[in-house]
């Protein structure tokens, strides 16, 4: 059952199968796994093959690759394409090392196994924009694999020593004789052969790549502009029968009884009513008619029990009372960093700066709402087809659910219509537990989709945070001395339940670590458990606490009298990496120049910069804004990023915009807010997200340091929002020290 | 009834205010048309009626008997939309790809109605949501075919 988990150490020992209980997992800090995995552990793959070592991982060629007649392969990635061009770039890297176009790849989505663990941290998730970083060499070298493996079947079919052979795009040649053979032709004999030690192959020189690095076309754009991609929500299996839910108005509560039970059941297309774990269920023949039928019905909720095993939502919650509880919060505090002297340095500092900033709650908002279809098969097997960023733990979870053996269970990964965080294992946020009850309940295939009402309902929410600031400025205006209290409580925390004395990264990521030489520092955390449940979101810990502490800079650069752009670059004086990226945003916006000034269009319009550390890689972004009948415009957006290394240039210009637009929405306009225990919001009529109307023109320079490689997922999104509040201050005169902006007053 | 979608004829049997949207994707199992939110709120599930840009998840089905529906699976056999989907695929617009086709569906019905249209006319046409922010790519797309570009 539960196993104890400690340190990453632990989590990579874990015995294939072992189940991870999320709800009693220890909370690991101060480790070098990556944050936003800490939540989720290890996937458990089938005890197919003996956990793979370092050296070992992704070296099965036959589960990832299979080569067809035509010359075209199909690659079983171990991600999950949700829009960041990750199926593109998989088949770039090991198109690149295979010598096959990139262009011949067909990409899906490999089922859960040990054997798709391909991630230098032994994790396989699609999250923390680890997918490429991750698992760069290892992709690579299956690709050389396979290579050597077709070269080996072209030795054995043309008679010669493999030293002979060679390969061009597609084929195995041999130069002396002039014949070559196509890697279709090769497949059957290659794809039998024993993989080579991963020692024996030798990967490209990069000065020589074809297609990594290059803008290749995504392979998926004809599809996803003509409808033919499939989602889960698109998923039709024989026999299937179609749910909607009701859930209760608050999390926690459960069914005490159906009013009107008898009159739905009576309903056009119903097949039948269902009580589950709060909510209540319609099955029916369509899905419009489910949906019509559940909303119908009369429910009576009990309040939560005292042992609830979710989160019970109290009926007097609300985020501005939230808000204000936070804000009320004075200790104990923990430290997560504590540099130098901070109390002595704020006594003796010449001046002092003292703030207090917020952030709030947010929707994933992506526009496929979640959807699940299970089938049990009459083996007694389960199939079931889902939106999920971490294939096995969701086949684990879902044998940990159903008792059945994590064999008998087949987990389908359609395409993802948006994810931003969505799909990890939120308990009580994912369809699936009520679609394999049903399933079994009506002993047919069930589709349930949960309506955009019932999503926004049960969505994670991004966390909120309320951050008390303390800074002291030495005579020359410059800061000697930086301190962040956050009243928070993280995601990781909140779903694997708070450890001891531990801080959550994913709580303070943005605040801590801060790459300014500031030589007094201390970043800390009043835990706050709260009501609701919490999740990932684009950029997670950094989404809220880059726009503190990055506008909050902005405040210290105005009180010591100093341009902020030229503060930055100050305390980043002997960090040559950021300099250059500080500098190369400055250049790519044809110069800093912080305005006010009036734009040809005779608005007055004003810049501000922030900078940003998220997810490996580095980022620096400078807004223009003007003000539109008191609503603020955000003209460009200029960002430079440096992710150290780069696969696809397109790609990553595509993702900063897309970073960019959720930045933008979150700082502008985007916020869930919940009044007598429940969001006010329900579609998006009242909750906004940014509309076209708002969007910026986007610049990109994409800088190569040579770096390790970092994340481009989520790293564009944090500096954004402290860009734009930087610049609306400068406009206005007033600080901005909360979001979204559209709560504010501007003259 | 009888409802006309992609040139040929369908018999359903729907309750009149069924939204078009639910027959298309379960009735026909046209799913290339989304759902997102129910409400016209966010342009997933835009279809061509009689060449207008229609919200199928609030357009009543018998509001389209004796109409001609158009989804995204026969856009390429329109002209114009054939053009605008190659743009689409030019400029690399889709990012996870939920909300383009109801993009391309907004796209051709503005080409049809105004083949040169300005940048105005692109951005009071140009309203349906994609979370993925691909706003500035969509721009890009129209524009040029609002120019008469390669594409």
């Amino acid at each position: 059952m539960s196993t104890p988990i400690d340190t990453p150490e632990d989590l990579l020992k874990l015995p294939a199968g072992e189940t991870v209980n999320l709800s009693r997992r220890r909370f690991l800090v101060g480790t070098t796994v990556g944050a936003l995995v800490l939540g989720f552990g290890l996937p458990v793959g089938a005890p197919r093959v003996q956990a793979a070592s370092t050296t070992e991982r992704g070296t099965q060629v036959p589960a990832f690759l299979e080569l067809r007649p035509d010359g075209s392969v199909r690659l079983l990635s171990p991600f999950m394409e949700g829009g960041q061009g990750v199926n593109t770039a998989m088949a770039q890297i090991v198109g690149e090392e295979l010598d096959l176009d990139p262009a011949r790849f067909l990409v899906e989505s490999a089922p859960a196994g040990e054997a798709y663990v391909v991630m230098e941290n032994g994790l396989r998730i699609t999250g923390g924009s680890m997918s490429v970083r991750m698992s760069y060499p290892t992709m690579r070298r299956l690709g050389a694999l396979a290579r050597a493996m077709l070269l080996q079947a072209g030795a054995q079919r043309l008679g010669v020593p493999v030293s002979e052979l060679t390969t061009e795009p597609g084929k195995v040649v041999h130069a002396a004789s002039g014949r070559s053979l196509g890697y279709g032709e090769l497949a059957e004999t290659a794809m039998d052969l024993p993989v080579p030690d991963p020692a024996s192959v030798t990967l490209r020189d990069p000065s020589q790549f074809r297609w990594i690095g290059k803008p290749v076309q995504r392979l998926d754009a004809y599809d996803k502009s003509t409808g033919k991609a499939i989602y889960s929500i698109d998923i039709k299996v024989d026999g299937m029968l179609h749910a909607a839910v009701q859930h209760a108005p608050r999390l926690g509560m459960s069914v005490g009884g159906l009013r009107n039970e008898e009159q739905v059941k009576a309903m056009k297309g119903v097949h039948s009513v269902h009580q589950l774990p709060g909510a209540v269920a319609v099955v029916a023949e369509r899905w419009f008619n489910a949906k019509r039928a559940v909303e119908a019905l009369q429910v009576d909720w009990k309040e939560a029990a005292a042992d609830s095993q979710v989160r019970p939502m109290p009926a007097d919650f609300s985020t501005d009372g939230w808000r204000d509880h936070l804000a009320a919060q004075t200790g104990p505090s923990r430290d997560e960093e504590n540099q130098g002297d901070v109390a002595g340095a704020l006594a003796s500092a010449k001046t002092t700066v003292e703030a207090t900033y917020h952030n709030q709650y947010l929707n994933h908002a992506q526009l496929e709402p979640p959807s699940a279809t299970a089938r049990f098969n009459p083996d007694g097997s389960l199939e079931v087809w889902l939106p999920n960023q971490a294939q096995d733990m969701f086949r684990d979870d879902i044998a940990k659910r159903t008792g059945l053996d994590p064999a008998r269970i087949t987990l389908h990964s359609p395409l993802l219509g948006g994810f931003f965080g969505r799909h990890f294992l939120y308990d009580s946020a994912n369809p699936y537990p009520q679609a394999i009850a049903l399933a079994k309940a009506v002993g047919r295939p069930v589709k349930l989709i949960w309506s955009r009402e019932e999503e926004f309902l049960r969505d994670a929410m991004r966390p909120m945070a309320v951050v008390k600031f303390r800074a002291g400025l030495d005579e020359k205006g410059l800061p000697v001395a930086i301190e962040a209290v956050s009243a928070t409580e993280g995601p990781t925390e909140a779903l694997a339940g708070k450890q001891g004395d531990k801080v959550d990264p994913t709580a303070l990521e943005g605040l801590s670590g801060k790459a300014y030489a500031i030589a007094n520092k201390r970043t800390a955390q009043i835990y706050v458990k709260g009501p609701a449940m919490l999740g990932y979101w684009r950029s997670v810990g950094n989404s809220l606490n880059d726009f503190f502490y990055e506008s909050f800079l902005d405040e210290l650069a105005d009180k010591g009298g100093h341009d902020p752009y030229e503060l930055r670059l100050q305390l980043l004086q002997g960090n040559p990496r950021l300099t250059t990226l500080l500098q190369a945003v400055g250049e790519l916006s044809g110069g800093w120049k912080r305005g006010p000034f009036t734009a040809e269009d005779g608005s007055k319009r004003a810049r501000g910069v922030a900078m940003a550390s998220p997810f490996g890689s580095e980022a620096a972004v400078i807004a223009e804004v003007s003000l539109e009948g008191g609503q603020v415009r955000v003209h460009d957006i200029w960002q430079a990023i440096d992710p150290g290394s780069i696969v696809n240039p397109a790609i990553i210009e595509a993702q900063v915009n897309s970073a960019v637009s959720l930045g933008l929405s979150q700082v502008l306009l985007e916020e869930s807010v919940w009044l007598n225990g429940m969001p006010r919001a329900r579609n998006y009529d009242l909750y906004p997200v940014l509309p076209p109307s708002r969007m910026a023109r986007v610049h990109v320079r994409i800088v190569e340091s040579g770096a390790k490689m970092g994340g481009i997922g989520e790293p564009p999104l944090p500096a954004v929002a402290p860009a734009v509040a930087n610049a609306v201050a400068q406009l206005t005169g007033q600080r901005v020290r909360s979001m979204p902006l559209s709560r504010h007053t501007f003259s | 009834m009888e409802l006309r979608i992609n040139q040929q004829t369908y018999q359903v049997e729907a309750d009149a205010d069924t939204p078009l949207l639910w027959v298309i994707r379960d009735d026909l199992g046209l799913t290339g048309t989304k759902y997102g939110c129910g409400l016209a709120q966010c342009g997933a599930c835009s279809v061509l009626v009689d060449g207008n840009v229609v919200r199928a998840c609030v357009t009543p089905v018998a509001g389209v008997v004796g109409r001609e529906v158009t989804t995204i699976e026969a856009i390429e056999h329109d002209a114009v939309g054939k053009r605008v989907v190659a743009a689409w695929v030019e400029h690399q617009v889709a990012q996870c790809g939920y909300c383009q086709s109801g993009q391309v569906m907004a796209a051709t019905a503005l080409l049809k109605h105004t083949p040169k249209p300005s940048t105005a006319q692109i951005d009071a046409a140009m309203v349906n949501l994609c979370r993925c922010g691909t706003y500035n790519a969509i721009h890009a797309a129209v524009q040029e075919l609002a120019e008469g570009g390669k594409a």
